[in-house]
């Protein structure tokens, strides 16, 4: 089991106490305790089990506006001794930051939510494989079909933030994930591809037949791919793969790299950076939501934001430090976005994928390729060629590039929009980029 | 060395009985303890931002029975904890009726000191040299406008006890030094970055003022990047600089030569054994035994001493990287390269040093014989989907190459390229074999090891450049 509240606690109050009474002015302190336990299986049969328990403390000290950090996963008191007492001793040789604070108390959560984001169900590891059984077997249908992974993980975890304005607040999540790659090969090719599931709640997962059939469809329609030229051309984006430009989004907005000056979005508050159809939502209370939380990790309280309205940026993402320095007050974003999303486009799908003669519909990148200082963006890429509506072939091998700025003013979104991840994005069209290939 | 048993409820005597019992009818398995103290200082908008401290301590114990795998671990290095772990790989494995296999080479090479960088130097020695990176950068250039440096060290001390009681010991020092550097100019933005490390105290890096060559080395790929044109898109002719453009090798060739994607055969190259993979000329390997390198290491995460592996030779395909689960499955042997982030992840056979070494050409003939091309001096990071072949790498510092001369700086482009084909596509091998800095951390299944890389200039015939210019 992970530890109980009434363990978190105490292990926080003490290290709070001690590093009080060695001379720190405030502190602030995160206890947690995660247990996640995986079963994977290859090619039909058990490949491994896994079971891993964790503990960790992370302690900031402050004194004045001096700050230090340490971390450990040993809990055990002689070396939380040691720790605190390090703590301290550096605290008193790092120089001093103006910025350095604990957040402003009327700022933190008075109260927890119930979001319910914790199931207690137990999955035993007999039914996990019985779970992995079912996936494996309808990964395995298409004699194509070479190769199959998959895992079922089961994660509980439990954490404490304290700190010494008197915090002390924590919560317990779950979560249950199923996932499932295939490889397949032909004459020409070999290619591989996956699905997953991923919610709070065990009943809320796919089914392990639905879960193998979508990643053996995934994995066989990308077979045989071809190259195609180089041309400026429409790109249609995945919902798994626009979500993350949605995430890209989001760091550029973050406050670290605004205050820091490096982010493409600086000093855009109040500008239009998308097209005006465009509204991005970062909401923190939805129900079973798997980024929900009632408080950021400094235990400041989140309310919804609508970060981007008609096309227009309202907000950055604002942590106690870094909005000290831009001299603006925390809303609840240290540690990033809650539940981010893209509001529903008006378009159907399948008129997005009719809108022009010929586009690209982009079902994977590949590389590091987003500059959230220049807003360029050039990334390897795998999806299909589709014309008058109908996916034509599969393409790989090609990359795709443009730069942000003009990328965002050129946004068509479909009305397809699930909440599948923390991160949500219906399916996206972008015109005017470049696509590289022969 | 640490002791692991000091402060436990735990004696060895009763851990070696514990790891014996749960392992009996096991193919392979161990207890593998570590502990790990590392550090943090960052300078960050002229202030030191961050200094931080970490130590980790745990165990991770495993069981191998055929192809399956049994792993639990824990922080908590107690009787109740390990029983609780051997009953969890017990009933995974409650079947099993395999034989012990107690080989494990031994060795006394020893490729790096058994020192602690972090107490080398003291905190407030660690900050002045941060802050002087700061005034250093932002003296030399008025452009200069954001500066961010760090120091990061570790000591890592690791105990592998096998069934039987056979127990193997490694410490690692492990440093990196990283400074970046943001200019603008006319509202245009472009950082350089550029860092140091390797398995060696701080000093080996910053004696006699040489981190002013680190800052000299990020501020000059930064004013480059400044000047830079939007990079062309197409295939086209390409020459990798010597060094950490090395990352190539790694990403379209290393990662398929791990025995468990060949093992699965789910890598391109898992029936190419003993073919010709590359053109002539081009021999690759993956050293564990270079001293003091970043990706060097004494024995791997399951005790066996590592060595130089040849994965190819002339173009033919030699070996795959081996750890003891997949060489036992491909009946062969370990080649050393069993490696895991740290205790809470099951063992992988992963890369060391993989280096591609010198031929005979000049960078200046590959130069030259390129009528329109690109070259590309530094690259950020890269990644390959293994199974399709492809691979990608971002370009940090290139150059366009015009009628067989260097042109003016492009803009960070995406290179893409299919890994079993681009090492036949390799026309020239430079002269100028040159290691990397020391600053690569190779991901794989959510497991950052730390590695290098390392090869002379070569010249590709074609690969596809994802710029924006048609």
């Amino acid at each position: 089991m992970v530890k109980d509240q009434e363990y978190l606690e105490n292990k926080a109050s003490y290290c709070l106490d001690l590093a009080k009474k060695l001379g720190a002015t405030e502190v602030s302190i995160n206890v947690g305790s995660s247990i996640s336990e995986t079963v994977n299986f290859r090619n039909k049969k058990l490949d491994e089990s896994n079971r891993s328990d964790n503990l960790g403390v992370y302690i900031s000290t402050y004194i004045g506006k001096k700050k230090s950090s340490i971390s450990s996963s040993n809990l055990l008191q002689d070396n939380l001794n040691i720790l605190i007492e390090k703590c301290i001793e550096t605290t008193k040789n790092t120089p001093e930051d103006e910025f350095n604070a604990l957040p402003d108390k009327d700022l933190l959560a008075q109260e927890i939510k119930e979001l319910n984001l914790y199931d207690d169900t137990h999955i035993e590891n007999d039914d996990k494989i019985k779970y992995l059984s079912i996936l494996e077997n309808s990964a395995s249908g298409d004699k194509k079909i070479i190769n199959t992974e998959s895992s079922f993980t089961e994660d509980k975890s439990n954490f404490i933030l304290a700190n010494s304005d008197g915090f002390c607040k924590g919560f317990k999540t779950s979560s249950f994930v199923a996932s499932s790659v295939a490889v397949a090969k032909d004459d020409k090719s070999m290619e591989r591809d996956y699905e997953y599931t991923l919610k709070c709640h065990y009943d809320d997962i796919k089914s392990a037949e639905e879960l193998g059939k979508a990643a053996v469809k995934n994995t066989i329609r990308k077979l045989n791919p071809k190259k195609i030229g180089s041309e400026k051309i429409p790109i249609i984006f995945d919902k798994r793969i626009a979500k993350g430009i949605l995430s890209t989004f989001a760091s550029a907005i973050s406050s670290s790299a605004i205050s820091r000056g490096t982010s493409f979005l600086k000093d855009m508050i109040g500008k239009k950076i998308f097209s005006s159809s465009i509204n991005i939502y970062d909401k923190p209370d939805i129900i079973k939501g798997l980024g929900s939380k009632s408080f950021d990790s400094e235990g400041v309280k989140t309310e919804t934001l609508n970060l981007v309205e008609h096309g227009i940026l309202k907000h950055y993402l604002i942590d106690t430090y870094n909005g000290k320095k831009l001299n603006l007050k925390s809303n609840g974003r240290s540690g990033g976005t809650s539940n981010l999303y893209f509001d529903n486009g008006k378009i159907a799908l399948k008129n997005l994928l009719n809108s022009n003669s010929k586009s690209l519909y982009i079902t994977e990148t590949i590389g590091h390729g987003s500059n959230i200082i220049t807003g360029d963006y050039s990334v390897g890429a795998t999806g299909f060629l589709v014309e008058d509506g109908e996916f034509k072939h599969p393409i790989n091998e090609i990359t795709i590039a443009g730069n942000f700025k003009d990328m965002f003013q050129n946004i068509t979104l479909a009305n397809d929009l699930e909440f599948e991840y923390s991160t949500n994005s219906p399916t996206m069209m972008i015109e005017g980029m470049v696509v590289a290939g022969k | 060395m640490s002791d692991f048993f000091e402060k436990s409820d735990l004696s060895r005597n009763d851990a070696e009985n514990i790891i014996s019992d749960t392992l009996k009818k096991c193919d392979d398995g161990e207890l593998y303890l570590e502990n790990s103290k590392s550090e943090s200082i960052i300078l960050d908008d002229n202030k030191i931002k961050n200094s931080s401290y970490n130590s980790d301590l745990g165990f991770g114990f495993r069981a191998v029975s055929g192809e399956v795998v049994a792993y639990s671990h824990s922080n908590e290095i107690s009787k109740n904890s390990l029983i609780q772990s051997s009953n969890n790989l017990k009933s995974t494995l409650n079947s099993t009726k395999g034989t012990y296999n107690h080989f494990i080479p031994k060795s006394n090479k020893k490729y790096y000191d058994n020192i602690n960088p972090i107490i080398q130097k003291t905190l407030n020695e660690k900050v002045e040299i941060l802050n002087e990176v700061n005034k250093y950068l932002r003296a030399k250039d008025d452009n200069v406008k954001q500066v961010t440096a760090n120091f990061s060290g570790e000591q890592k001390s690791i105990e592998i006890i096998r069934s039987g009681g056979d127990t193997l010991t490694d410490t690692r020092p492990l440093i990196r030094f990283n400074v970046s550097v943001m200019l603008e100019k006319n509202g245009r933005k472009e950082t350089g970055v550029y860092g140091v490390g390797g398995r060696q105290s701080y000093d080996a890096y910053l004696k006699e003022d040489n981190w002013k060559n680190v800052c000299d080395e990020a501020l000059r790929i930064a004013s480059v990047n400044l000047e830079s044109k939007p990079a062309p898109a197409g295939e086209m002719k390409v020459v990798l600089g010597p060094g950490w453009p090395a990352i190539l090798i790694h990403e379209a060739v290393g990662h398929g030569l791990e025995g468990d994607f060949n093992r699965k055969k789910t890598s391109a190259f898992h029936n190419l054994m003993g073919e010709k993979v590359a053109s002539e000329g081009v021999t690759i390997i993956d050293d564990g035994t270079l001293d003091n390198r970043r990706g060097s290491l004494t024995i791997d995460d399951e005790g066996t001493p590592t060595e130089k592996t040849v994965l190819i030779e002339n173009g033919i395909l030699k070996n795959f990287m081996q750890d003891r689960l997949n060489a036992r499955l491909m009946k062969t042997k370990s080649t050393g390269s069993g490696r895991r982030e740290n205790f809470r992840h099951i063992v992988l056979p992963r890369m060391r040093n993989t280096m591609m070494l010198s031929g005979k050409q000049t960078q200046d003939e590959m130069i030259k014989s390129v009528d329109k091309g690109i070259f590309a001096v530094s690259f950020g990071g890269g990644q390959v989907d293994i199974t399709s072949g492809k691979f990608v790498f971002n370009c940090t510092e290139a150059y366009e190459i015009i009628n067989g001369k260097i042109g003016s700086p492009i803009k960070g482009a995406t290179l893409i390229g299919d890994g079993p084909s681009i090492l036949k596509e390799v026309s020239m091998v430079g002269n100028d074999m040159m290691l990397d800095p020391g600053i690569g951390t190779c991901g794989k299944a959510g497991q950052g090891v730390p590695v290098g890389v390392a090869q002379p200039s070569i010249l590709i015939n074609k690969m596809t450049v994802g710029g924006t210019k048609l």
